[in-house]
């Protein structure tokens, strides 16, 4: 995809933004700690690889998804000490799914527009307290007059999206099920992963249907977890690393909710959303300048979906790509080196942990077992959420 | 502040104690259980009012735009594209043509059917392209159906049509 590079963005930042710590919990589908505990441990870990104290924080971001699952309203300020909230400004963002992206966007404008030199983000989910399964929380997200009444089951949707994807371009399951098994395998490597695994095509194939063309295996787990991250300014950024990580943009974007309008074969809302970072970063041409990808993956053809989508691939092209090995951890163009949340687990926000972190720490070149083979020095992360029509983008470099 | 960026390869550690459904059916940790009991009640607003009242009749009605000609469906008052108030309103087909579809073995919980249902989002004769809804298609076998099969409601009697949108029972296939 060509985007065309536009002089005169109506942007002027302060201050560029660096990343120079960033944790995350292990993933699992349910823990002993508590929400708070766990936003303790994730901000902890951010910290302690930042060389910050929390006294150093000078702002705060929240980013978590619906309050059903967890069964407390107004999440944020029962989140807000674990998070290292109080007694500094502190804000929660929250646009489903893609709040993973979203709170690190959110962050930056902290630091852009120089009201905070240090902003934290924590991204905490803990689905396991809804009862019996998370699921049950999902249908309240559905339109009341016109979905609720037919009974359906959130599946539905990404089942009807993956059937006109694969229509319209021609895709078989098979080659879509390749994705599943790439990103359990690579999560062997990831030390919080909860559902890593050797698992081949047929197995996904084979698994349970739960709405069709949609199998058991093509679906990521609900998962509890947190993640954190530390963005700060050029001058603090300076005195604690040779080599930080810089956000050289970010972008936004959401369709209609009136997802029956819509024509699901494609993700506009990625593309619009990656337009407007690629302007911000200077891409005009994102396969040649990409070097590592973490699309989001809740489901295995989502990964295809989206690399169409942030003009990684042509439309169409990403089942070939994963195909070839392009797109395994020492190819061309390493998709979701993390395990992506098919692998390490999907905790809604949290799974900021495996996007937004997993590109800092490959471009950091601290992702150890997970460090893609080949040199990298620009990676772009996305989510997805809401009613399945926002994109939320970023894309980073290890270069200013 | 400023001590200085750490050299560790990242996440350093996987903190966090992950618990089997045994261990909360064996209590065998300390947890606390709430069941909050939450009712709502929803006003159709001005465009659902009138088009559930239409289901009724075993009409659908959709709203047109004349800035940008189309035939909004479902309605609204207003054309978002063109952020106008809607000029009329137009009686629609009950037909259309699948552009998607699934077969769904799980109910809302996750919990197993008993009979799959089929799922599919229909775009509706007489509106607009791509103006499509979500709903159920029935009277066919399952690998019988495909992407632009097309399709006719089946409606309640009359006397039993509510004003929701299940007034229209399923949909089957149109012959010929």
């Amino acid at each position: 995809m060509e985007v065309e590079v536009i002089k005169g963005l109506k942007f002027h930042k302060k201050q560029d933004v660096a990343i120079v710590g960033a944790g995350m919990t292990a993933f699992k589908r349910r823990m002993l700690e508590t929400g708070k505990e766990l936003s303790y441990y994730a901000v902890k870990q951010a910290l302690e690889e930042a060389g910050l104290d929390i006294k150093d924080v000078e702002m705060v971001v929240l980013g978590s998804a619906p309050d059903a699952f967890d069964g407390i309203s107004l999440k944020e300020e029962y989140l807000l000490e674990g998070a290292g909230g109080c007694d500094r400004p502190y804000m929660r963002y929250f646009v489903g799914g893609g709040t993973a992206v979203f709170a690190p966007i959110a962050g930056y404008w902290h630091v852009a527009s120089g009201l905070a030199d240090v902003c934290l983000v924590v991204c905490e989910e803990k689905m396991s307290c809804c009862q019996p399964h998370p699921q049950s929380a999902f249908k309240y997200i559905w339109d009341p007059i016109l979905d609720r009444p037919l009974k359906p089951n959130l599946i539905w949707i990404f089942a009807l999206e993956m059937r006109r994807y694969m229509h319209v371009n021609n895709v078989k399951h098979e080659d879509i099920a390749l994705v599943s098994v790439k990103n359990k395998a690579n999560a062997l490597d990831h030390p919080c992963s909860h559902v890593a695994g050797k698992i081949t095509v047929e197995d996904v194939l084979n698994s349970e249907p739960m709405a069709l063309p949609v199998r058991r295996l093509d679906v990521s787990p609900p998962s509890d977890g947190a993640a954190a991250l530390v963005m700060v300014a050029p001058h603090i950024a300076r005195q604690l690393t040779d080599d930080p990580v810089w956000v050289t943009g970010v972008g936004w974007n959401l369709d209609t909710t009136h997802w029956t309008n819509r024509d699901l074969y494609f993700p506009r809302y990625t593309a619009e959303a990656a337009r407007m970072a690629y302007r911000m970063a200077h891409i005009t041409d994102p396969r040649k300048q990409i070097d590592v990808a973490e699309p989001y993956d809740p489901f295995d053809y989502k990964e295809l979906h989206h690399m169409e989508g942030l003009g990684l691939a042509k439309k169409g092209e990403a089942p070939i790509l994963t195909k070839e090995g392009v797109t395994a951890r020492d190819g061309d163009l390493p998709v979701c080196p993390s395990g992506g949340l098919l692998g390490v687990g999907n905790p809604i926000s949290a799974a900021m942990g495996v996007k937004v972190c997993e590109i800092y720490w490959q471009l950091a070149y601290r992702a150890g077992k997970r460090q893609v083979a080949k040199e990298v020095t620009t990676g772009i992360c996305q989510a997805w959420g809401d009613l399945m029509q926002i994109g939320t983008v970023m894309v980073m470099s290890n270069k200013r | 502040m400023a001590v200085g960026k750490k050299e560790i390869s990242c996440p350093p550690s996987a903190e966090g104690t992950g618990l089997s459904d045994a261990d909360i059916s064996q209590k065998n940790v300390t947890y606390f259980e709430d069941h909050p009991n939450l009712a709502y009640s929803w006003t159709a607003g001005q465009a659902m009012s009138r088009f559930l009242n239409e289901l009724k009749n075993g009409k659908l009605i959709a709203t047109k735009c004349e800035k940008c000609r189309r035939v909004i469906f479902p309605p609204r008052i207003y054309c978002e594209l063109c952020y106008k108030p809607i000029d009329d309103w137009v009686y629609i087909k009950d037909t259309g043509v699948v552009q998607t579809f699934s077969i769904s073995f799980i109910d809302p919980d996750a919990k197993p059917l008993e009979k799959p249902v089929i799922v599919a989002v229909i775009t509706i004769d007489g509106a607009s392209p791509n103006m499509g809804i979500m709903h159920i298609i029935d009277e066919v076998e399952p690998e019988k159906v495909y992407i632009g099969m097309r399709v006719k409601a089946v409606w309640r009697p009359e006397s039993e049509r509510k004003g929701t949108i299940t007034d229209i029972k399923y949909w089957k296939p149109l012959e010929g």
